[in-house]
């Protein structure tokens, strides 16, 4: 037998395989169970978004109540906090780093691997009804390479010098010698723990491509493959191209701090600008990677809390792919200010514009969604809502910043701030949120509490538009961002109110976490046991029990019709599984011919 | 604490139409913001479970999808039309100098350098300020914008100018200011410890005043 | 027994035309494609905005005996297709004994790199761009310096790593040979020698346009 006839007959076959006991180290730390890979990724992003939310508080302190000693910073080195008689007073190099790292962390070990590590694990096999992912070692391999990246990245807040202090974009020539910060080693850490989360997230791509394309079950044709599958496709395809340019101007960064190589240094003839293009290139391909796959996880949960077929399937899809491929032609939008030809600053404002339409698309078509649906206002329907709304307030902002004479005034100012915020925790953070309350029986066989669910979401809401909303007042007053004391300004001086009132909110929001972290914990061990389709779902993942045995599926499933089909009038309850056989005999060309595997070689 | 969304005051004869772009675009997404807004709540509101309700079973329309496809893209494209031709008067097209400048950031501060009686740049009666941008009102400013060690950024808000000082490069940014009076310099980019330090004043005179500071600073840094 | 007899005549999965392995090499490939389009855009920005730094062709560079290494690399590609050649017959000797000729070639490829580093450095042609002192060839040792700081730094990043990408090769090929000694491949179960092989094409592409770009140009 051939090799892909071999593996098609293994697939068939279905996960009966294993049924041994696996000792503890294979089951929980060396797993290669794509189901347990996904908590593992959830556990320590959890883990990480905590410490960006600590150093987003210090870094509120400083902001709300500059000079001023911070509770706590006694206990902080002296490089970091400087002793007064009154207690310790933040410095600015350690501002810096508090900026530099909060970005860092929340983008690269919070945001991306909840997204692409735990949903991206979890969702995909099953949803395609596969058994695992195509290369399961390979699968281990990339959570692995994650956490040596992370040990890395706080390791660097010990070093002599402290964690890297020029921004989470890192500008050279800022970045590229310590002569400019007094960091050393700490940005060497930090280029070096991003090559190595680099790694880990390429294979991670190389694997959910493979497996999307390879292994999805009989039936599960491109156009019957739920939103977040498709998703974390697109997303993985984007990861795939954009993260070795970015590993490529981390290294000859990381040359230039240490070898002494010229790439980004204009004393010997470098080009700051070179690093921008190669960063950006990555960059904002990178930002979409953190909003598509929060797009697909809010477009299952309207359309399954709504009862109600998603509005425009096709579209959404193609919507995705638009989003994903425009992505690459947009990235001198952050530089319109760089000095880069002004020339280019108009062409990248046109691609920019057109990006806008195809998230407007995805905007009208949730509104579509839920209008005439017959909607289950519970916790993971309403972070999915809240996602729609505040995506909608951050895309929008988006457009002001797209205009390049706009952007003259407000490019490095709040203003930007509050878009990036509005679509990373706006956006992505309320999807994540929904995600972790719809998924939570599946990964654990057990709900969330949902009073519980109920409060952190009506405190989240509020205290987060209470922190972020004001920033677009303060960008739009001519603050700076990454400024240690804004007060130094006369003309921001009387902005000192409304960022006292911001920090207060931050603390309060940050408190706020607790109530889900809470539910979190308490519900893995005493929440209420789950069924295997607690929330009347189409797709293949409810169909096996809550948590799902190894190998997923006790046989190969087969698929009948898209996920979306809810409220049918083929089907006696309000949904309609894919897999379930159809009553009638199906139209002859829903179920493929079998045709004959082509061999493999040229 | 400013909750207005109205831009602060502003000085320069490009300052008008900059706020002029961002009003429209004010305009538009406040318009789009009320309607989507308004309507995610009002079907959260009405279509919530009661019992008894059903779903509708509607997989899309075709006609609304080219509809909410085509209707945006003409707007931000029309935005982006319009938003050209005054990025091309703030940064392609400079006009003939009133009073040439070069003004070089480092870490952390702005050093201006006036071209002195003789008019020009590069001589030994050049002159030079340190944090202070003085210039005279109704003439055009071209500033050759330097760094000498990692990026800044020249930040002018009440003139809606901001451009990057990049080190090895010579950066031409230029405004006219349309009011005597003191102003703000910033730094806008991330440029180390000092960072925050980086302000300066822009000082704004009528075309007399000027020409008598000019002279007598000129005196003054003659040895 | 037919593939639809084993998947019990259900429909076939509509997305397998290739299998899982040699897929996966694609993409993988794929992505280092955008690597090494990373590095060497690079080098060809800085080199059109400071020309000077850089010098002609033989000037500083061995280009006879890169063209030899090239040679070299290119005969390790013909003996990696024979070793494929070789067991898509079922022959498991001769996939050994190419497989063994790959390595020794695609090492010697390494080695010559290597000498080839040493000999310039001495030179003075360094990646430290504060160091950086190219002589050239067949120059007075005390003349001016041919070429600028960035010439170093990006020949070194940009051959360097297509050296690791060689050198990492060896090793996969060494493991391949290991698991070829042991028998584990048939004419029927050849996926591991296939993708091998496709990897060590790539290289040697890369390494084809590396060559044409930094030392012919």
């Amino acid at each position: 037998m051939s090799t892909i006839e071999q593996e098609m007959v293994h697939a068939a076959e279905g996960g009966h395989h294993d049924d041994h006991e696996l000792p503890f180290i294979r089951k929980y730390i060396f797993s290669t169970d794509h189901k347990m890979i996904a908590k593992q990724f959830l556990f320590v992003s959890l883990f990480f978004l905590v410490i960006g939310g600590l150093l987003a508080m210090m870094m509120r302190w400083q902001l709300g109540y500059p000079g001023e000693p911070m509770p706590g910073g006694m206990m902080l080195p002296d490089a970091m906090m400087a002793p007064t008689p009154d207690g310790a007073i933040m410095l600015p190099e350690f501002y810096n780093s508090l900026v530099t790292m909060h970005g860092t962390i929340m983008i690269f070990f919070a945001i991306m691997p909840l997204l692409v590590g735990l949903f991206g694990n979890l969702l995909i096999p099953l949803q395609i009804g596969a058994e695992d992912m195509a290369f399961p070692r390979l699968n281990m391999i990339s959570f692995w390479l994650a956490v040596p990246a992370g040990i890395l990245m706080l390791a660097s807040f010990a070093v002599e010098g402290g964690a890297a202090g020029s921004g989470w974009t890192s500008y050279a020539p800022l970045s590229a010698s310590g002569e400019w910060t007094g960091v050393y080693l700490g940005q060497q850490l930090w280029l070096a723990s991003l090559t190595i989360l680099g790694f880990s997230s390429l294979v991670g791509a190389v694997n959910y491509i493979t497996t999307v394309i390879n292994m999805r079950a009989p039936g599960m044709t491109w156009f019957r493959m739920p939103l977040p599958t498709w998703a974390l496709f697109v997303t993985a395809i984007l990861i795939l191209l954009a993260i070795p340019v970015l590993a490529g101007a981390l290294i000859m960064l990381l040359f230039d701090q240490t070898i002494g190589t010229g790439f980004f240094r204009p004393e010997v003839g470098g080009e700051p600008l070179l690093w921008q293009h190669l960063f950006w290139f990555f960059g904002h391909p990178e930002v979409y990677i953190l909003i598509l796959p929060a797009m697909g996880i809010a477009s299952e949960v309207l359309s399954n809390r709504a009862r109600k077929p998603i509005f425009g399937y096709h579209s959404m899809v193609m919507a995705i792919i638009g989003i994903g491929f425009l992505g690459w032609i947009v990235w001198g939008h952050h530089m319109f200010m760089s000095g880069m030809n002004p020339l280019l600053g108009t062409s990248f404002m046109i691609s920019t514009m057109a990006i806008a339409v195809p998230s407007a698309i995805k905007t009208f078509n949730w509104l579509a969604t839920i209008w005439k649906g017959d909607l289950h206002l519970d916790s993971p329907m309403l972070y999915a809502l809240a996602f729609v709304s505040m995506f909608i307030i951050g895309g929008l902002s988006g457009i002001f910043m797209a205009s390049t004479p706009v952007d003259i005034y407000i490019h490095d100012t709040y203003f930007i701030v509050a878009h990036i915020h509005y679509v990373l925790f706006g956006g992505s953070l309320f999807a994540i949120f929904a995600g972790i309350t719809f998924w939570f029986p599946k990964m654990f066989g057990r709900m969330m509490n949902e009073t519980l669910n109920k409060v952190h979401f009506g405190l989240t809401i509020v205290l987060y538009n209470l922190v972020f909303w004001p920033m677009h007042n303060l960008g739009l007053q001519g603050m700076m961002r990454r400024i240690y004391d804004f007060t130094q300004y006369e003309y921001l001086a009387p902005l000192q109110p409304m960022n006292q009132f911001i920090s207060i909110s931050v603390f309060l929001l940050v408190a706020a976490q607790s109530v889900y972290a809470f539910n979190f914990f308490w519900s893995i061990f005493r929440g209420e046991k789950a069924s295997n389709n607690p929330w009347d779902s189409n797709t293949l993942e409810w169909t096996v029990p809550s948590p799902p045995p190894h190998g997923n599926f006790p046989e190969m499933p087969v698929v009948y019709r898209g996920p979306y089909e809810y409220s049918s009038p083929e089907s006696e309850t309000d949904f309609y599984p894919q897999t379930k056989p159809p009553s009638k005999p199906p139209v002859q060309e829903l179920i493929p011919e079998p045709v004959t595997p082509t061999p493999e070689g040229f | 604490m400013n909750w207005s969304w109205m831009l602060p005051p502003s000085f320069s004869t490009v300052s008008g139409d900059i706020d002029g772009i961002y009003m429209v675009i004010l305009w538009i997404t406040g318009i789009t913001f009320f309607i989507t807004e308004g309507l995610l709540f009002y079907f959260i509101f009405k279509y919530r479970h009661k019992e008894g309700r059903k779903a509708t079973y509607d997989h899309g329309s075709t006609k609304m999808e080219i509809a909410w496809t085509m209707v945006p893209l003409v707007i931000v494209l029309w935005i982006g039309a319009v938003s050209k031709g005054v990025w091309d008067t703030v940064k392609v097209d400079v006009p003939a100098a009133g009073l040439e400048v070069i003004v070089t950031g480092k870490q952390f501060e702005w050093t201006v350098t006036y071209p002195g009686p003789d008019g020009a740049l590069g001589t030994s009666d050049d002159f030079e300020t340190l944090n202070e941008l003085h210039a005279p009102e109704d003439e055009a400013v071209v500033i050759t914008l330097r760094s000498e060690d990692v990026l800044h950024s020249f930040f002018l808000p009440e003139m809606r100018i901001k451009q990057d000082a990049v080190p090895g490069r010579d950066i031409t940014v230029w405004f006219e200011a349309i009011q005597p009076g003191d102003y703000t310099i910033g730094c806008a980019e991330l440029c180390g410890i000092g960072h925050t330090t980086m302000g300066g004043t822009l000082t704004v005179y009528t075309a007399a005043d000027f020409q008598a500071w000019s002279s007598s600073q000129a005196q003054q840094q003659q040895p | 027994m037919t593939t639809q007899a084993m998947t019990a005549g259900r429909a076939p999965m509509p997305g397998m035309k290739v299998y899982n392995l040699k897929l996966g090499m694609w993409i993988f490939l794929l992505s280092e494609v955008m690597f090494f389009t990373g590095l060497i855009g690079s080098y060809v920005i800085l080199r059109f905005a400071h020309p000077e730094q850089f010098a002609e062709p033989g000037q500083v560079l061995n280009i006879n005996l890169t063209a030899f290494n090239t040679f070299l690399l290119i005969c390790s590609s013909v003996t990696m297709v024979k070793a494929y050649a070789a067991i898509q017959q079922g022959d498991q000797q001769g996939l050994k004994n190419w497989l063994l000729a790959t390595i020794v070639i695609g090492a010697s490829f390494v080695g010559v790199q290597v000498y080839e580093y040493i000999a310039l450095a001495g030179e003075g042609f360094v990646p430290m761009a504060e160091a950086y002192h190219a002589v050239g060839r067949h120059m007075p040792h005390d003349g001016p310096a041919i070429g600028g700081q960035l010439y170093g730094s990006t020949f070194y990043t940009m051959t360097g790593f297509h050296g690791t990408h060689v050198s990492i090769g060896v090793l996969c090929l060494c493991f391949t040979y290991w698991r070829a000694a042991k028998g584990a491949y048939t004419a029927d179960s050849l996926g591991g020698v296939e993708i091998m092989g496709l990897y060590w094409h790539f290289v040697d592409l890369v390494w084809i346009i590396l060559f044409t770009i930094v030392y012919l140009i």
